[in-house]
């Protein structure tokens, strides 16, 4: 297929797979636009998403934070920007749903510079909309954006203050009253990552799981492009994995069915995942079509050479 | 004008006259509003309050950022701060309280965040508008991308890096009194260290001058040595000792149910996916072990091993395919919601 081709003047004489051939590539992102607008039209209006059916790896993420007992202590660092928020920000909403619906002492990091902001959005969407009993410097807490990558996780398994001296809001870790008994990583039961890529999931597994995988837990969510590199570490040091949109929508879905309330409709912004996943199965179909008239064009033209 | 230039002046042409069209249909487009609040906070009794300066000090950080981010509390006790905030609310709230107060001015029209958001859709459409063909309204989107990133990386860099650690460990009176009042003490090891940083950064730097370049290469080496220890170390234990401990697993796999029988359906899964695993594992180190020719049975497991990595590249394609069309669905349900309010999915238009 090529691009930018529109003087064919012999193009009826040519046979119907050269034709397809030397089609212009701007059909097919057009093509692709129409495969992702029409289903987030037709969900947008109707509302209706499509069934989830959870994976081993997703039920594992809901498992290990079902599990803590309430007020235990959960590490969430927020490694991604907005840039990558398309495909993580559903994942990290359920993800600190689930918490505060589990009355979990939740402590926010970043190892990203704008992980800061984007833990500050979902805590205000979740906890400050939803959950506004809790109480900050109590309940949950933002420590904010910490330069250093490796260095900050590397800290982190010997002096929690000394890695994150102060909060987002400038108060000192020493006077936080949910994190007077913290004093390295090992001292939280769980730790979840919402990763885009370095820092992120790889190197908690690489700097800080290796080092206390019997004292604490690690689940993830990530995206695509990274999903396959994690895929290894599960679930001997990755307890629990979120992998891309697919990840997000089956936690999503049973997060939902866990905190679903008779009556009561779940709030939108709590669909965002299985959304989105009308667009990839209308994308993937077309992906997977073009594949196989890609393979049919080319067997063709290998034919007739032969021929 | 060019054939590409009449093209570009249709489209162009087209999607204005629909997104007219699209701005008198209905509840129109791209808006966005804002509700006021009024907040005052009464300071603690720790605060002093420095008339004369006109600045409120205290001995408690928190306290003191509120105090120096806000507007001056006048010598008045106890004193109070006050300010206003503007929260982004949904058309829907807006036009409740317009049908209830049509005089209201809580709510309003914000025009900075309603300009902000046609640029993002202008940006998006800019940057898409590539497929088509190169044109400078992306030049200036990708310039734009660039410059700012650039900006705001230099920006952090100087706030998060230089400042609290560098300056705030050399001079941390100054930094406390001047940029960052809630900075935390540094201990004496820590201003050491930061001394031998700012050698080897001002060793990095030495690579500009014209003579003595070469001063550079040892901060080079400083950093690949402390990478590389920091690196090996790290891989060893949880790339090679763990993933080998993971791949040593029973080929025969018994799942027993809460009843205490074993599950035949979820043992012959198990026991497949474990002889999948080792097998895979196993072919795949023959493909890339080249001291012995791939011949014979050596040649049959790395066939198998390509397979494997065929495989593998595959499940990889497709999770890319997905992260990709996940960040497009994203931008589009940006358009079609936020900006031309042509679907609710969130129910914040009531539509």
């Amino acid at each position: 297929m090529s691009g930018g081709n529109f003087n064919n003047t012999n193009a009826s004489a040519r046979p119907w797979f050269e034709r397809l051939d030397r089609i212009d590539r701007r059909w097919i992102f057009l093509l692709m636009f129409l495969a992702v607008s029409g289903p987030i039209l037709w969900i947008g209006v109707t509302g209706k998403t499509l069934p989830e059916a959870p994976t081993l790896a997703a039920r594992a993420v809901f498992q290990e934070i079902d599990q803590l007992p309430a007020h235990s202590l959960v590490l969430i660092s927020f490694d991604y920007d907005p840039a990558s928020a398309g495909e993580l920000q559903p994942m990290a909403t359920s993800l600190v749903r689930q918490c505060a619906a589990k009355n979990l002492r939740m402590v926010f990091i970043a190892l990203w510079p704008l992980g800061n902001q984007v833990a500050q959005q979902t805590i205000q969407d979740v906890i400050g909309d939803d959950y506004p009993a809790l109480k900050e410097g109590d309940d949950f807490v933002n420590m904010g954006y910490q330069a250093g990558n490796e260095a900050v996780m590397k800290l982190l398994l010997t002096d929690f203050a000394k890695a994150f001296p102060k909060d987002s809001r400038g108060e000192a870790t020493s006077n936080i009253p949910m994190l007077k008994d913290v004093k390295m990583v090992s001292d939280f039961p769980l730790l979840i990552s919402v990763s885009a890529g370095y820092p992120g999931s790889k190197e908690w597994v690489q700097y800080v799981i290796s080092a206390y995988n019997e004292k604490m837990n690690f689940v993830t969510g990530c995206t695509g492009v990274s999903a396959p590199q994690l895929y290894p570490y599960f679930p001997q040091q990755i307890a629990g994995l979120l992998g891309a949109i697919k990840g997000a929508a089956e936690y999503e879905s049973m997060v939902n069915e866990s905190l679903a309330v008779d009556g009561v409709a779940t709030a939108p912004k709590y669909l965002q995942a299985q959304r989105r996943m009308g667009p990839q199965l209308v994308a993937h179909l077309l992906m997977v079509g073009l594949i196989i008239v890609g393979n049919v064009i080319f067997f063709a033209r290998k034919r007739r050479g032969a021929a | 004008m060019t054939r590409q230039a009449k093209t570009w002046l249709v489209i162009g042409a087209v999607f204005v006259a629909l997104l007219v069209a699209r701005g008198m249909i209905g509840q129109g487009l791209g808006r966005v509003y804002v509700k006021r609040t009024d907040v005052t906070v009464t300071l603690p009794d720790a605060v002093v309050v420095n008339s004369a300066a006109g600045i409120g000090s205290t001995t408690d950080s928190s306290t003191q950022a509120v105090g120096a981010s806000s507007a001056p509390p006048s010598s008045s006790s106890p004193a109070t701060i006050s300010w206003q905030e503007w929260k982004q609310v949904t058309p829907l709230e807006f036009i409740a309280a317009q049908k209830a107060n049509p005089a209201q001015t809580e709510i309003t029209l914000s025009w900075s965040r309603t300009i902000g958001l046609w640029l993002a859709a202008f940006f998006t459409l800019a940057i898409f508008s590539f497929l088509y063909a190169d044109n400078p309204l992306y030049k200036i989107a990708e310039s734009l991308v660039v410059g700012v990133s650039a900006a705001y990386w230099g920006v952090i860099g100087f706030w998060d890096t230089l400042v609290p650690k560098m300056f705030g460990a050399l001079t941390p009176g100054l930094v406390k009194s001047l940029v960052q009042p809630s900075l935390v003490a540094p201990e004496r090891l820590q201003q050491i260290s930061m001394v031998f940083a700012l050698i080897l950064g001002v060793m990095m730097l030495w690579r500009l001058l014209p003579r003595g370049g070469w001063i550079s290469a040892w901060p080079l080496a400083f950093i690949v040595g402390v990478t590389a220890g920091l690196k090996i170390v790290s891989h060893v234990e949880s790339d090679l000792m763990a993933q080998a401990a993971a791949t040593m697993k029973p080929l025969v796999v018994s799942v027993t149910d809460a009843s205490g029988s074993t599950n035949m359906w979820d043992s012959w899964w198990a026991s497949v996916a474990n002889v999948l695993l080792v097998t895979g594992v196993i072919c795949c180190l023959a493909y890339f072990f080249f001291s012995v020719e791939h011949k014979g049975v050596v040649g049959g497991a790395a066939r198998v091993g390509i397979w494997y990595l065929m495989i593998t590249f595959g499940a990889s394609f497709g999770f890319t395919v997905m992260g990709r069309i996940a960040l497009l669905a994203a931008r589009v349900e940006f358009l079609f919601d936020d900006w031309l309010w042509l679907i609710d999915p969130n129910h914040f238009r009531g539509l």
